[in-house]
């Protein structure tokens, strides 16, 4: 049974493609958080104190990403979105659909933040004197950032992990990269545990990040 | 028989049928799973939250099965046993990655639940003259259990939705079918959002009676 | 000096403020009493502009209040509000509770307004919690928080809402005050005037021992039998 022989060298070989894909998942991964966020803070605003209309797009958005597979979302924005003559490519694509997945989750993240501030403390702060930017900054914005600050590292680990969907569309992050780099040499499982190394490497370093930046920021 | 759904050419209702299958065995797969990862991750949490060696071996598999993801988890389970000699059928790669995983999600919120019971109470119990046994049966057990439900109905549609990424070890569930059907018959849109209903419709009426949960608690 | 001239406000169709005029003289200590939805905390807010109104006037030392043109951030620093629910920012300790506005707002600098807040801190009997933050204090000293943090901005004007611990030596430092109180006690002894709100607007105002020993006005007398009893 035991007739196998693991075959490390042959990974280490292939290590450089390996590391570009890490590079394209991380760089995926950041910037469809940041877009995410940015879409997702009208979304909750909309969905809180908006009139029909918006409200209406906000909670379509936010319950479509939530109640349907990362997957499914990637498969619309790659062929759903070709068949109707806007053929994406596949970095574009997966990008889109994490985006789109990201904004709806996070749009609840901000949600709970928003109603985890009591309503009064704009109004106290008002009475001292403060502006509504100064109110925001000094008051509002310390509370939210400290309620929302551990959902929103889970999102970011949320995001890297839908990256690694990219495969099924063909796109060269850090698992279709091994995909590509195992095809030759059929090392399937030795490659496969790398890359589930690396990606357990980079989820530690966004935790190490963030334990860092709360320790620094909620100094209590 | 030839159908054709006018006035698109090329989709028949055994395409349809072909669909359908696949959306069976993503019930399947989110049922058996549930149920197996659901088992797993009680006995995992509750032995975690009483034994503190037992909880320091399982910190490192369970931090990793829940930073990889799943796909590569899939394909590792599946070569592995290829590699070993005992090949999987993707359905079996399908059922025991996926308890596997469930188990681990499972086992960090029954971790949660038992952790938010407060010691208080158990004090209470036992000044009663309950023995630990009975203090954790009734009084422990049923507070967790009601502490987590919301949770874990949450991570129970995060497994059926998980269940599409199943495909990549070859097993044809509800997402794959789609894709089959959709390259052959060029509908992509027509199906995409069929199955994205279908998603749609379990997840959300599910999410809202777990939300409905969560503000009665 | 505070006046008010023809005061009408509503809540959407309610309306909650039914005609008010009123005239606050500077160091006067005036206590608000009457029945719940009567008008007396609702007042208060728009005093200092936190709610709209829809007809009339309100003149603080000259200045409208809810004129457009008026620089409302800068009045407010002449209206010191202390509300039982406009509570402590939970994020911040006492000292830095206190010592925010005067830094943000008038501009001081940290050293000073933490001295400031110090000063301010001890004088309401919450010396020795500089450092706490506002969930270790009990209710009472979170509104002794909430006063110091008023205080702190050198008005001239405090309006107070239903507090629990009522500060008499506030007195002493020439301040104008406001204050709803259910306290007919403390009406009687510690306030100049007293006015009694009866379903938005005042049905009688008059010194202090008058209204509540001597009230002219059968309303007044029924409250304060029920009140009293």
């Amino acid at each position: 049974m035991f007739d196998y022989a693991f075959y490390w060298s042959m990974v280490w070989a292939k290590f450089p493609m390996l590391l570009d894909g890490a590079f394209l998942t991380i760089q995926i991964t950041v910037l469809s958080v940041v877009l995410g966020l940015l879409a997702a803070i009208p979304l909750a605003l909309w969905r809180r104190n908006g009139k029909g209309a918006l409200a209406l797009f906000a909670s379509a958005w936010i319950e479509s990403a939530r109640n349907t597979p990362a997957l499914f979302q990637i498969y619309m924005a790659y062929f759903g979105l070709g068949a109707v003559g806007l053929h994406l490519s596949s970095y574009t694509a997966l990008l889109i659909a994490i985006v789109f997945n990201n904004a709806g989750y996070l749009a609840e993240v901000l949600r709970g933040g928003l109603e985890g501030v009591a309503p009064q403390q704009a109004p106290a702060a008002r009475s001292l004197g403060m502006n509504a930017f100064q109110s925001f900054t000094y008051v509002i914005f310390p509370q939210l950032f400290r309620i929302i600050f551990f959902p929103f590292v889970n999102q970011v680990n949320w995001a890297l992990l839908n990256t690694s969907l990219g495969m099924m569309i063909g796109l060269r992050e850090l698992t279709g990269a091994t995909q590509m780099a195992q095809a030759e040499s059929f090392r399937t499982f030795e490659f496969f545990l790398v890359a589930a190394g690396m990606y357990y490497v980079i989820a530690k370093i966004i935790s190490l990040g963030a334990l860092t930046a709360a320790w620094r920021i909620f100094r209590d | 028989m030839q159908f054709s759904l006018t006035p698109y050419a090329g989709l028949q209702w055994s395409d349809l049928w072909f669909i359908l299958e696949g959306g069976l065995s993503t019930i399947l797969l989110s049922v058996v799973s549930g149920a197996a990862g659901t088992i797993l991750g009680c006995a995992l949490g509750w032995l975690r939250e009483r034994s503190p060696v037992f909880s320091w071996l399982m910190a490192f598999p369970v931090d990793v099965i829940r930073s990889v993801p799943l796909i590569i988890q899939f394909i590792l389970v599946n070569s592995l046993f290829s590699a070993l000699g005992v090949p999987l059928d993707p359905l079996e790669v399908g059922l025991l990655t996926l308890s596997l995983y469930m188990g681990m999600q499972t086992s960090e919120l029954v971790r949660a639940g038992i952790r938010a019971v407060p010691v208080q109470l158990q004090k209470a119990g036992r000044s009663l003259g309950m023995t630990g046994w009975q203090v954790e049966r009734c009084i422990t057990v049923p507070l967790v259990l009601r502490t987590m439900l919301p949770a874990w109905i949450g991570t129970l549609i995060g497994l059926t939705k998980d269940t599409a990424l199943v495909s990549v070890v070859g097993y044809i569930e509800l997402l794959r079918a789609a894709q089959i059907v959709i390259t052959r018959s060029n509908e992509a849109l027509l199906i995409l959002l069929g199955v994205g209903l279908f998603y749609f419709v379990i997840c959300y009426p599910i999410s809202k009676y777990g939300r409905w949960l969560e503000q009665r608690i | 000096m505070i006046e008010i001239r023809n005061l009408h406000k509503s809540y959407g169709a309610q309306p909650v403020i039914r005609g008010i005029d009123l005239t606050i003289t500077k160091g006067e200590v005036l206590c608000l009493i009457g029945a719940s939805g009567s008008g007396k905390s609702t007042l208060l807010q728009c005093i200092n502009g936190l709610e709209p109104i829809d007809s009339g006037q309100i003149l603080v030392d000259g200045i409208e209040v809810h004129a457009r043109g008026t620089n409302i951030n800068q009045l407010r620093q002449k209206l010191g509000l202390v509300f039982q629910q406009y509570n402590a920012f939970p994020h911040l300790t006492a000292l830095e509770n206190v010592a925010l506005a005067p830094r943000i707002v008038k501009g001081m600098s940290r050293a000073q307004a933490r001295e400031l807040a110090r000063e301010h801190l001890a004088y309401v009997g919450l010396g020795d919690k500089v450092d706490a933050k506002p969930a270790r204090l009990s209710g009472g000293q979170q509104q002794r928080l909430a006063i110091a943090r008023a205080l702190a901005m050198a008005p001239d004007y405090m309006l107070f809402g239903e507090v629990l611990d009522t500060i008499r030596k506030l007195k002493a430092r020439g301040l104008t005050l406001i204050m709803v109180t259910h306290d007919i006690g403390f009406a009687r002894e510690s306030a100049d005037r007293v006015a009694f709100f009866d379903q938005g607007h005042i049905c009688e105002i008059g010194a202090a021992r008058q209204v509540i020993c001597e009230p002219r006005e059968e309303r007044t007398r029924q409250f304060l039998q029920r009140v009293l009893s």
